[in-house]
This record gives structure tokens, sequence and C-alpha cells, in this order.
């Protein structure tokens, strides 16, 4: 089989009648995942149903309460047309390493985590940061938290025939910073050994208030590690904060040993990934101050 | 593996003329270019946006064409490496790749000549780790990279009218 049909729907409702009954579809994005599992054979749609002309889906705004990014927005317009950086520097961090320019050009958040890869860089700092997927489907709409928008490796939650819209992120209260690491053997252009992203919140005494900690690479899907968060909570970041939080996502690592990293190095690894990136959220807090 | 036989009809303004084409629903930029187009210069390495010989501009931005489809460019505007140049007077991106000794087989060429000249569009002062990071994913096996860096920050000196 080869690609059929090419359609560009503008609008939501476009989208829906275009994408039909959805088993010989599929909806494109950026294409940087469904153009290589094309060619690659590992993806086979008859129907490609682009997304980029439906404003919604492209549309990155920032109101009172929220930050709301198209599924569709490149991460090139997230990080170099939108204040999206300015107000979370850890998933602008995240956006800038899932490849090159040329990738950053059509790569989009929506994309990456549609594609559910255990080792997408910005799942992590999505969840970290509390975003929420708007899907909508043949039966209507539904919100879903990205921790659970993943269901296992290369496997999202979108039933047939629905679209992930966008993301709705908390804009950020005062006092609040994001920060994502990940490690790789090269410097740029590489797959994550393990990711690390997090959201903390200290209040003028330095106390921390609020903070979500995730951790990518090391499970089959990324993971928002509660007991991580809740371990900072009510610390200035001590020591013994930072210990018992480290403590926490190494608990709740389980990767696979592969070539990119055995398990007991990766499970490391991503504990030092964790205190480096709650230093890079407080650091930014304070200088914000 | 079946042909498909709808081909669908697009137009494009490619290197600033306005271009008809016709496209398989599946076809990606990168084979319209050289094979309907005979815009050879865009070069395919991998084909799966990990090298990018194939990089072209698609409404000023940086893509690889390798990566595109080419039904997704209706309405819009394209720039080849055969549009950099004007007319026989090279891009500064061109003139210092050749002066600095920027390229030995050529086949990155292509991708690093549009990719270099998006760059100084977007910053026309890079630092060298800007230019670096931003030129990382056009891979050149044979130079070591450091006569293309040298070159694309030489040819920014020019485009912002300072001496060399």
């Amino acid at each position: 089989m080869a690609v059929q049909e090419f359609l560009s729907p503008k609008s939501l409702s476009e989208a829906q009648a275009a994408f039909g009954e959805g088993a010989a579809s599929s909806w494109l994005a950026g294409g940087t995942d469904l153009l290589v599992g094309i060619r690659l054979g590992a993806r086979d749609p008859s129907r490609v149903v682009d997304l980029k002309q439906i404003p919604e889906l492209t549309a990155i705004e920032i109101d009172d309460a929220s930050v709301r990014i198209g599924a569709a927005a490149s991460a090139f317009d997230v990080l170099h047309n939108s204040d999206v950086p300015s107000l979370l520097p850890g998933l602008a961090e995240a956006l800038n390493l899932i490849g090159s320019t040329q990738i950053t050009g059509r790569c989009s958040a929506g994309g990456n985590l549609c594609n559910a890869s255990p080792a997408a860089d910005s799942i992590p700092a999505l969840i970290a940061n509390g975003a929420q997927c708007r899907i909508l489907g043949p039966e209507g709409e539904r919100v879903l938290p990205v921790e659970n928008f993943v269901v296992g490796p290369n496997q999202n939650a979108l039933a047939p025939g629905e679209l992930l819209v966008e993301l709705i992120l908390p804009k950020p209260v005062p006092g609040t910073s994001d920060a994502y690491l990940r490690l790789t053997p090269r410097t740029e252009m590489d797959i994550a050994v393990a990711g690390a992203g997090v959201s903390i919140t200290l209040d003028s005494s330095g106390t921390c208030t609020a903070a979500r900690v995730a951790i990518g690479a090391v499970a089959p899907t990324a993971l928002l590690v509660e007991p991580a968060g809740e371990a900072l909570v009510g610390s200035p970041l001590d020591q013994a904060a930072m210990d018992a939080a480290v403590a926490a996502v190494r608990a709740a690592a389980k990767p696979i040993s592969d070539k990119r990293g055995p398990a007991q190095y990766r499970t490391h690894v991503v504990g030092i990934l964790v205190s480096r990136a709650i230093a890079n959220a407080q650091a930014r807090i304070e200088e914000a101050r | 593996m079946n042909k498909p036989l709808n081909k669908m009809a697009v137009q494009a303004t490619i290197n600033g003329e306005r271009t008809a084409f016709l496209c398989s629903p599946g076809q990606v930029l990168a084979d319209v270019l050289r094979d309907e187009l005979e815009l050879i210069g865009t070069k395919i390495g991998c084909n799966t946006g990990d090298c990018g010989a194939c990089s072209v501009l698609v409404d000023n931005r940086l893509v690889c064409a390798c990566l595109v489809l080419a039904a997704e460019v209706e309405g819009k505007s394209v720039q080849t490496v055969e549009g950099i140049a004007n007319g026989g007077e090279l891009h500064p991106v061109q003139q210092k790749l050749l002066e600095h000794g920027g390229l030995q087989c050529g086949i990155c060429t292509p991708g690093v000549v549009v990719a270099a000249k998006a760059l100084l569009e977007h910053n026309p002062d890079p630092t060298e780790e800007q230019a670096r990071y931003w030129l990382a994913g056009n891979l050149c096996r044979c130079t070591g990279y450091d006569k293309i860096i040298r070159a694309v920050l030489d040819a920014a000196k020019t485009m912002r009218g300072e001496a060399a």
C-alpha cells in the first residue's frame, strides 16, 4: 500500500469528517515521526489528514490562567515566536532537544506526546508542568492529564478517530519555575538515556510550596513521581529533602538495559538529573526575584 | 507495491517563481524537487530527517524536504539551494564556503548553504556555539565541520558589513 489520499481540513469539524472511521487514516502534524514511520514500513496509512491548516491546532495562546499550545504548533514557533520560553523555560529546554533545527521547524509538543516514545523529551516537562490534553473525538470532548495520555511504549490513549487538539498548562504562579535535563552520550542529536522535568514553587522565604517531578526514558512511559514532589514540599530544598526526592525517583524508575545504558546506570543517573533540575529551577526563581 | 493513480495538482512559489506540479499524495517534497522539477541541488542522504542534505526553506522555515509531503506546500514559498545566489552573484555563505574550503565531496553543501542562510537571517551575529548548534542537523563526513563554521561566521561578518 501507499498513501492514497492527502486531506488538509480547515476546521476541527472538517478534520473529523476527513479522518472518517479512522482505521486507515493518520493525522499529520509535523510529520517528523509519521513520515519516517511510513518510509520504514512501520506505518501504512492510506489517508493522511494534515492538521496545520486548522487554527486551533497551531495556535499558541497565553492568558491570565493558562498556556495553551496547539497540538501541531511547531517547536520552533513555541521557542521563537511565543512567550512560552520565558514562562516555562524547562518546557522550552525540552522542546529544543527534540531534534535539529530542521526537525524543530516541524515537530510539535503534541506530536512528540502522541508518538509516545519512552524517551520523548517534551513529555516529562509537560507532566512536571501539569499539562492537560484536550481531546476531540466522535463522542465529543474529553480532557486527560499528560501522565495518563501515554499508556505504553509508542502507545497513546487516543481511541480511533480521536484527535489531540491542544495542550493546556496552568500559567505558572509567581515564585514558580521549571527545568528539564537529560543525559545523552553526544551533545546534540541523540536520544535520552534518562530525562528529568521538574516544576517547583517557592514562597518568599525559599520554602517549597508545590513541586512536581517527572522522569523519562527510565520506564515504559514517562512517569509523574508524586513522592518526589511531596518530599520537597515544606522544605527549603535542603539536602535531606533533595536526598528524599532522589531516592523517590530511583525507587520509581523501572528502566530496561539497552545500548543506551544498563538499568542500574539509568536508575542512578535519573536521580542526579532530578537533583540538578531542581537546583536549576530554584536558581531561576531566585534570579527572577 | 501499488502505485497510487490519484495525482494531486499543487501550486507553490519555488525559488521565486510560481510553479505548478503533480505529485502523489504520499510523495515527499525532496522527491518532487529532484524528480519532477529537476532541482537536483537538493540532495537526499538518509531520507529520515537525520542528515540535513535535503534542507530547504518552506515559508522561510528551515526543514528537511524528505520530511515534508509535497502536497503540504500548496500556496507556500519554497527556497532551495538553486534560489540562494542572486543571479551570477554568490550568496556570502556560498562565497565564504569556497574561500575557506568548507566542502570536499559536496553532498552536504547544498543543505549547509540553505541552513546557514536561514541561521544568518534568524541571527545575524551568532556565536560559534550558536552556529554549531543551528547546523548540528547538517552532517558532513568530510571536513570535520571546522571550515564550515569558520566560513559561516565569516559570511555573517560580511553580511553585517564588517571587514573580515
